[in-house]
């Protein structure tokens, strides 16, 4: 029972990773209606930025926010130069884009930080927090952080003007743009946001997996089978998905199939949903009159 | 100096001409209305005014030019436009709708006062607040597209058949208010309407549209009594 509870927990932990990866696919399929494969690799190299600025002699924390502050940057600039010239574009060269940025990604940084794996810090402490024994520090920090994260960003939609115009651009940019809206913008802050997002899942799961140019690969996978069964247009649905996936993929992974075959839990995952309910378990099925 | 100045007009979809070098111009505060058979050109005049179509030719709101300007950037000048189709954000609730429209606007106080304005206007609307909008009836959702350029406190709005698909008891209620709007605000109206006798009794000024061109302007008044606006579009 210990052992169970324990694995449970694990994967609550990474679950929360993959929900704010899951979130980030969600949130550029809203606007798109594309799943970006370069979001992991995204993730990914600005990890190594903040691995940069840590191994430069900044403090965690600043090196954590100015990497996010980065991150949403470069979500911009890829929207604005790379996205946007293919936006009228058929779906298949929109994906082949995609694929690109994701090869370009991974090889700059291979080229730059080699392939060699590297170490990661943890923000949090070596011993458990508050006497819990099942969990260690780092997996309690990274669900707060995630649990941080996604309430952040919900009450931004939620709440905010911003929030409201980025979701109005995101399902009709006709009406939008009658209303006073830059859509363009706000498809490129969709990105950035997505970026930010992924950005703090790859620092929170670097020191779990270990920095290196691949690290994203399967987190992507299992990001996307999360996305999937929540809903790829749920956000709500991404990330319940995503702690579900985690929580699965450990159990199954220690006690059914053993750690070798964890990724094809994802895969199966993919194909059953799509198989049996392919709007997720929280994806609307949209009630239009004519 | 007229709020809307259109001279030589030309629209095109594509390859394909939809108006060919159209004029009209309308004051500030008045309403004027645009009649014609289905495939006029009326629909894509609106367009072209809101830079949603290929245009050439000189368009001037308020004495500027907004020819080649962006949708969002005319938006942005005061222009409200009800689309053909209703433009509803589907998934969006019926007040997040109504605050969209208000999206330009940075008087807090006036917007909300704006919001309990509409449900006043339409209280069908206040009851189904927190609602899908994509659930809401067509006659409901047209309510909510006048509703929502509204809450862009416009100089101008173009209204693209707001009687569609409403029982004819609150299109003469839609009609009423349009009036009030004109009258309290001096909001200018331009109107696309296939009820001829209902956009005449509301217009100062109509123009006539057949296949891309304008082809009888004057008062309203002066259009009601002409035989052959009368025998086509009126119908007695």
């Amino acid at each position: 029972m210990d052992a169970f509870l324990f694995q449970v927990l694990a994967g609550l932990a990474t679950g929360g990773i993959y929900a704010s990866l899951a979130l980030a696919l969600v949130m550029i399929y809203q606007a798109t209606h594309l799943v970006n494969f370069a979001q992991g690799e995204m993730a990914m190299f600005t990890t190594y930025i903040a691995w940069s600025l840590i191994n430069a002699g900044m403090p965690y924390w600043p090196a954590f926010l100015l990497t996010v502050g980065f991150a949403f940057v470069l979500g911009v600039l890829i929207e604005r130069i790379i996205i946007r010239p293919v936006e009228d574009a058929p779906v298949l060269a929109v994906v082949v884009v995609f694929i690109a940025l994701l090869v370009i990604l991974n090889s700059t940084a291979g080229w730059i930080y080699t392939y060699t794996i590297k170490s990661f810090p943890s923000p949090f402490p070596k011993e458990p927090l508050f006497g819990i024994r099942y969990m260690s520090a780092h997996e309690i920090g990274a669900i707060c952080v995630t649990l941080v994260v996604l309430s952040l960003l919900y009450a931004f939609f939620r709440f905010t003007p911003l929030g409201l115009a980025m979701r109005a651009a995101a399902q009709n940019a006709q009406s939008s743009r009658l209303v006073g809206i830059r859509v363009g913008w706000m498809l490129a802050l969709g990105w950035g946001l997505a970026a930010a997002v992924g950005a703090v899942a790859g620092m929170m799961v670097a020191p779990i997996v270990y920095l290196d140019p691949n690290m994203m690969g399967g987190i992507l996978l299992y990001a996307f089978a999360a996305a999937l069964l929540g809903g790829i247009d749920s956000p709500m649905g991404a990330v319940i998905g995503g702690f579900a996936v985690g929580v699965l993929e450990n159990v199954l992974g220690a006690f059914v199939i053993g750690n070798e075959l964890k990724l094809t839990v994802a895969l199966v995952l993919i194909i059953g949903v799509l198989l049996v309910r392919p709007s997720g378990i929280f994806g609307k099925v949209h009630v239009t009159r004519v | 100096m007229a709020l809307l100045e259109v001279k030589r007009l030309h629209a095109s979809y594509g390859h394909t001409r939809v108006l060919h070098g159209i004029d009209f111009a309308m004051d500030e505060g008045s309403i004027t209305a645009l009649l014609g058979a289905n495939g006029a050109g009326k629909t894509t005049t609106l367009r072209a005014v809101c830079g949603m179509v290929r245009t050439e030719g000189e368009l001037r709101f308020g004495g500027e030019s907004i020819a080649k300007r962006r949708t969002e950037d005319i938006a942005r000048l005061g222009i409200a436009h009800v689309p053909d189709g209703r433009g509803t954000f589907l998934n969006l609730s019926t007040e997040e709708n109504l605050r969209l429209g208000a999206y330009t606007r940075r008087d807090r106080k006036a917007v909300e006062a704006d919001l309990e304005r509409m449900y006043g206007y339409f209280p069908r609307l206040k009851e189904r607040r927190r609602q899908q909008a994509g659930t809401l009836s067509g006659g409901e959702q047209q309510m909510l597209a006048v509703s929502r350029a509204l809450m862009l406190a416009p100089r101008l709005m173009l209204l693209d058949e707001p009687s569609f698909g409403l029982a004819p008891l609150l299109v003469r209620e839609l009609f009423l208010i349009l009036r009030r709007i004109n009258e309290l605000e001096r909001v200018s109206l331009l109107l696309v309407e296939q009820n001829a006798a209902m956009a005449l009794d509301l217009a100062d000024h109509a123009y006539l549209m057949e296949t891309g061109r304008v082809v009888l302007a004057g008062k309203s008044s002066e259009l009601k009594s002409n035989d052959a606006v009368r025998r086509s579009y009126l119908g007695y």
